[in-house]
């Protein structure tokens, strides 16, 4: 049974270098097993998602780009902001014409950088367009959509759309569309979904991060632990061990019956390396229970040797359906 | 371990007066920055170190408790050679307020600082933190208190954002845009709605029908006060690009063995040839390495299982796995670290071994410096002296 039933759009966010994509688009694959439809969205031009599955760069187009365990299909999208507004002007005003207009004057990069806030409004507005797509409108319907957001520091300010807004747009079509994106994103429809990897600093952005989120009134999901490596060394002796207080005779004698040379410059060296991964193991331990303070549900995904290949993927899809987060 | 040509890091931190640290963001770029700029001064020099966004600890390490934009001395450096080392964390805000505190007289700075527009512009990510940072490093360099400037890059999606900010600033300014929004507000009063091409009349109704009336008016007056300091803002730019190309100024690139990192890295170091900026060298951040290399990955499993049939040495067995773990890693990131030297062979290379935990304090990053000056061979892992 999955943790988040009800919810229609999870928001992947994340430091940078802890999986974050990797991560999105595993949920991706998790929610369309079994016959479901699920879309993959980025917005920050990195083309991460095409990367990932191996695929040209993504058009501002849903493309298929998966199939996933019993039968369910991933599309993905890259969303360019430009491309969203003359988008938005054509259905809502039939304004096509002034948009390319728009463009060409250079009015939307100018708008993009004069107020970064307009261009998240316009990305968020895409998102919620697609996750909330009716029977009667047009494109395809989909089950679950999955946004691959900015990383952690940005996010609650990326959301918060409609405080960016506020203070720019105070009535207006733009503002009446923050409101809608807002009323999605604080709905029990949406969660925001932290990755992060069990460092130090990633630890602390995700605990800065929900406590944002919190604070903006943002449903904070889940907090995906990623890239875990199982313990080697028996939990007992790793105080020992980071202490480099490991009996070497006592390796020594192990690396002998093993028919190995127990050379004790060898020895050394593998009480050394036992240290450094103890070391780390404990740390590791420490900000398992800063997460564990955070009070929400909670999962980790193993590290794996090709987590960026399709076989990858759905190994950590599997994994997330396993741990019961789909 | 880092196949590579020995990128002599002390020559460079004895001569260069700029030094940029970039690369992709978490491979460890604020860390390699303080840990060469404290070396520099233990080394003598006059040193500022520009960080942009530092980890809490780190921070606290170089004394920068809160970020107050004024460079500090960082107390508890060795000095008898006579060097100093101050920094300081970039306000970006503060930063650009300044600018404009400088450039406008104050009635009108005043207005400016209060537009919602500009509140929204000074204090967003997307490439005014760049753009920040690069004016902070001119300033810094005008005041010739420093022997040596170490700057970190902010954390953007790309490494090459801050490259292009200044530019992009550039090409803003001159868009038809600007002189489309400035053109009615120098006829002055409710003349923005005033007809003046067909394409102003188009673009003024979109906008009035998409953003409302009173945005557009705030939008009008921030560009056309703001104008007034355009020339500044850009000749500012520019100039600071200018001293990222003078023969003072070096760039290091930092990575980690990941795939990711070092295609991030790649660009960079593409970029920087094509822009004639001078590339000092690849700093390869995390790399693993073993001092028992000739125990193989397989051998050592091979005895760990034997090991467990027996059930008699069960720490011996997950010693070993460990061994063949650590050795695992560090192949994999030799292979890296070759094929990006294979791909770029005259970038020189130095790597940092993989730590235990973040560095927070000076003997760490002074333990990180000692790793950079010495070449590959400071990488291997220092055996347990206990």
């Amino acid at each position: 049974m999955s943790d988040f039933p009800a919810v229609k759009l999870h928001v992947v966010s994340g430091k940078g270098g802890t999986g974050k994509t990797t991560v999105a688009a595993s949920l991706a694959l998790a929610l369309a097993a079994g016959g479901r439809q699920v879309l993959l969205t980025e917005v920050e031009a990195r083309q991460g998602i095409a990367q990932l599955f191996d695929t040209p760069p993504l058009p501002y187009e849903e493309r298929r780009v998966a199939v996933a365990r019993g039968g369910g299909e991933v599309y993905a999208l890259a969303i360019d902001p430009e491309l969203a507004l003359i988008e938005y002007l054509e259905q809502f005003y039939n304004l096509r014409r002034a948009g390319s207009m728009l463009k060409k004057i250079g009015a939307i990069d100018f708008a993009t950088t004069i107020a970064p806030g307009m261009r998240d409004v316009l990305v968020t507005g895409k998102v919620m367009e697609a996750a909330t797509r009716e029977r009667r409108g047009g494109g395809r319907l989909y089950d679950a959509v999955v946004l691959d957001a900015p990383p952690t520091g940005r996010i609650a300010r990326f959301l918060n759309v409609n405080n960016e807004v506020a203070a720019l747009a105070r009535m207006g079509p733009i503002r009446n569309q923050a409101e809608s994106v807002m009323r999605l994103i604080q709905s029990p429809k949406t969660a925001v979904h932290i990755v992060t990897v069990l460092e130090e600093m990633p630890v602390q952005e995700t605990t800065d991060g929900v406590a944002g989120l919190r604070e903006t009134g943002l449903p904070v999901g889940a907090v995906i632990v990623n890239m875990v490596r199982g313990p080697l060394l028996p939990p007992d002796r790793l105080e020992e061990a980071a202490g480099g207080r490991l009996d070497r005779a006592e390796v020594a004698r192990g690396l002998k019956s093993a028919g190995l040379d127990p050379d004790p410059a060898i020895v050394a060296a593998l009480t050394a390396e036992a240290a450094d991964h103890a070391g780390r193991v404990m740390l590791e331990q420490q900000e398992r229970a800063a997460l564990e303070a955070l009070e929400r549900p909670t999962y980790e995904l193993p590290m794996i040797a090709d987590a960026t290949e399709l076989g990858g993927l759905q190994e950590l899809a599997t994994r997330l359906h396993d741990v019961g987060m789909v | 371990m880092a196949a590579g040509k020995d990128f002599d890091v002390d020559r460079l931190l004895d001569r260069a007066e700029i030094i940029v640290c970039c690369g992709a963001g978490g491979v460890g770029k604020t860390t390699t920055a303080a840990a060469l700029a404290l070396r520099a001064a233990e080394r003598g020099r006059n040193v500022c170190v520009l960080t942009i966004d530092p980890a809490r600890r780190l921070a606290q390490s170089i004394g920068l408790t809160e970020l107050d934009n004024t460079p500090r001395e960082v107390k508890g450096i060795d000095t008898a050679a006579g060097g100093r080392l101050d920094a300081m964390m970039l306000d970006m805000k503060r930063t650009f307020d300044d600018i404009v505190i400088t450039h406008a007289e104050p009635a009108r700075a005043e207005a400016i600082l209060a537009n919602p527009f500009y509140v929204s512009l000074s204090s967003s990510f997307a490439g005014t933190q760049e753009y920040m940072a690069m004016e902070k490093l001119g300033q810094l360099k005008a005041e010739a208190r420093w022997d040596l400037i170490v700057v970190d890059t902010p954390p953007s999606r790309s490494a090459l954002d801050f490259l292009d900010a200044p530019q992009r600033l550039g090409r803003f300014l001159d868009g038809r845009m600007i002189r489309m929004l400035t053109a009615p507000a120098r006829v002055g009063g409710r003349a923005y709605l005033k007809v003046f091409t067909i394409g102003l009349k188009v673009f003024t109704d979109v906008l009035n029908r998409i953003l409302g009336t009173q945005t557009l008016r705030d939008l009008s007056l921030f560009v056309s006060s703001l104008e007034s300091m355009f020339g500044g803002f850009r000749e500012r730019a520019d100039r600071t690009y200018q001293l990222l190309k003078e023969a003072g100024t070096s760039f290091i690139v930092v990575a980690v063995p990941e795939r990711d990192a070092l295609r991030e890295a790649a660009y960079f170091v593409e970029r920087l040839e094509t822009d004639r900026m001078p590339l000092a060298g690849l700093v390869l951040n995390r790399v693993h390495s073993s001092a028992a290399p000739s125990l193989s990955v397989e051998r050592s499993l091979a005895a760990a299982e034997a090991l467990d049939e027996t059930g008699d040495e069960p720490l011996a067995a997950a010693v070993l796995r460990v061994h063949a773990d650590r050795l695992a890693t560090a192949a994999r990131d030799g292979r890296r670290a070759a094929q990006f030297h294979s791909a770029y062979p005259s970038v020189l290379m130095v790597s940092v071994a993989a730590q235990a935990g973040d560095v927070h304090d000076l003997d760490g990053l002074r333990e990180i410096g000692v790793e950079l000056s010495n070449g590959p061979e400071a990488s291997a892992p220092r055996v347990a002296a206990k």
